[in-house]
């Protein structure tokens, strides 16, 4: 007899929302936390698009602890003294069903964790699982770091994050190659909620989400800036391999941005709050391990399901499509009586006709391109360049043509027509 | 106007003296410095977010895992076999975010 049906490994999202789905589905579930609380591990770039929890908690923005509502989004290309900003905002982003949010993840990850547990499943926090048991090659439970902590179960589900050790544990993922990952850091910091409004020219309960690209040195990577309530966030995301070759320290980096003029007026005078750090895996689609094995399901972070595609990036919602998927999958492979990999087959095609597999096929070049040359460090120098000339008026000297502007820059930065062409064509194929 | 940089950048002690530590006996991550030594690349001094892996002047690495954020950038960019041994902190323990 086992302790549970399910266990599942990691109070994030993509645990919390299959711990949700198998205490619906009748199952006995025990949702492992190794943190002393859902989310005090966890960290992020901030925004939460929650349309996938429409299906599992109605009207979840009545009582989501969100920050700030997403309705103004910008893309900043940025180089040392200039930046070019696409700006757009919405009132309706502001309304239910809404879009983007910001939010605390110690609070949202404990708000759906709760979730979970007011359907009946088990939580157990602050127990680490040290590692899988096993009956030949079938995955029949986890050891914790309790006293007499081992817990049975027909099926594991490993939604305990980027590191996965359960999922390299299954065999289930090749060697780590540090090119798939970036790191994320990140300051909290402090404003009083009418400056934020005055800063951002927000009001009431919206906010806003800046991405940007061009503010990471020689690393490849990119920036981010949003608001909550009375905090705004600033933070780099940088390629583990260049961070490595060991040119700049990813502080100094963070320090570099805030102090850019586009930035540090808009966090001049805050008190940091709170750093954090965590790693991201970026390659996405490329970088997936095998997701089911006898006995184990791979779902969230730990089945890399992060989408950093440029001008998406997401997670938390794969996260919860994912976990919610494995959820389901695993109660039916239960109530079968054959947990098995071929027993747990369902998750796959829950996944592959949903926006989990299908925006991370279609999007699987997406990351190669953003951290590209072109995109890191010609772009944002063009785009920049370009702007500049176009709106400086040099009198007595007429204005050049636009052509004239673009071959010059073109020759300034470096760029040829072909390769120009071919990325163009590439980021056509990628996002079209 | 005279040119002042709004934010002197933060000590790193301020920076995490931030975040909460809840630092168990026994350390989680193990560094073989042995292995250290002979590494002409060290990817994990100037990668590490926490900034926990010290030259020292005898050539070796001074590891201190009590601040550490259990992100797994130093086991990644890790080329020395055995270097690095890591496992997450004792249930409970280790880093403890709260405004993120």
């Amino acid at each position: 007899m086992n302790d549970f049906d399910v266990v599942v490994v990691g109070a994030g999202p993509a645990g919390s929302a299959a711990a949700l789905e198998l205490a619906r589905a009748g199952r006995s579930v025990c949702l492992l936390e190794r943190g002393p609380f859902p989310g005090s591990k966890n960290m992020y770039g901030g925004v939460v698009y929650g349309r996938i929890l429409d299906t599992l908690i109605p009207n979840w923005w009545e009582e989501a602890p969100v920050q700030r509502w997403v309705t103004r989004r910008q893309t900043m290309l940025m180089t040392g003294e200039q930046a070019l900003t696409v700006d757009f905002r919405t009132e309706s982003w502001g309304r239910p069903p809404y879009n983007g949010a910001t939010a605390y993840r110690p609070d949202f990850d404990s708000w759906l964790a709760q979730k979970a547990v007011d359907a009946g499943a088990v939580l157990v926090t602050s127990t680490t699982a040290t590692g899988l048991l096993r009956d030949g090659n079938k995955v029949i439970g986890v050891r914790t770091d309790r006293p007499d902590g081992d817990l049975t179960a027909s099926v594991v589900i490993a939604c305990d994050g980027v590191n996965s050790f359960l999922a390299k544990e299954a065999g289930l993922y090749p060697p780590s190659d540090p090119a798939n990952y970036t790191v994320g850091v990140k300051e909290t910091i402090a404003l009083p909620r009418h400056v934020i409004d005055e800063r951002f020219a927000v009001r009431g309960d919206h906010g806003v989400d800046i991405e940007i690209i061009g503010c990471t040195g020689d690393i490849p990577g990119g920036g981010f800036i949003y608001t909550n309530t009375d905090t705004v966030a600033v933070g780099l995301v940088l390629s583990l391999p260049a961070l490595a070759k060991g040119s700049q320290r990813p502080e100094e980096l963070l320090a570099a941005l805030k102090n850019h003029p586009a930035v540090a007026p808009l966090i001049e005078g805050g008190e940091v709050k709170e750093y954090s750090a965590h790693v991201i895996p970026e390659a996405g689609f490329d970088m997936m391990p095998e997701l089911i094995g006898d006995g184990i399901l791979v779902a969230g972070d730990a089945a890399a399901m992060c989408l950093a595609a440029g001008i998406w990036l997401e997670g938390v919602n794969f996260a919860i499509g994912s976990g919610a998927a494995a959820g389901r999958a695993a109660a039916r492979a239960v109530q079968r009586g054959n947990t098995s990999a071929e027993g747990l087959e369902g998750y796959r095609s829950r996944i592959e006709s949903s926006f989990v597999m299908a925006d991370h096929r279609r999007l699987r070049d997406a990351p190669h391109l953003v951290m590209g040359e072109l995109a890191q460090r010609q772009l944002p120098a063009l785009a920049c360049g370009i702007a500049e000339r176009v709106f400086t008026v040099e009198n007595p000297d007429p204005k050049p043509g636009l052509r004239k502007i673009l071959r010059a820059e073109l020759r300034r930065n470096g760029v040829r027509w072909r390769d120009a062409a071919r990325e163009g064509l590439r980021a056509l194929r990628t996002f079209g | 106007m005279p040119k002042t940089d709004p934010y002197p950048e933060l000590s790193f002690e301020t920076r995490m003296g931030s975040v909460e530590f809840r630092i168990h006996e026994k350390a989680h991550i193990v560094v073989d410095d042995q292995i250290c030594d002979d590494c002409t690349t060290r990817g994990c001094v100037t990668a590490c977010p926490a900034n926990l892996f010290v030259p020292t002047a005898a050539g070796g690495i001074l590891f201190n895992y009590e601040q550490c954020f259990e992100c797994g950038t130093c086991y990644l960019v890790c080329n020395e076999e055995g270097a690095i041994t890591w496992n997450y902190p004792e249930g409970g323990h280790g880093v403890v975010f709260h405004q993120v």
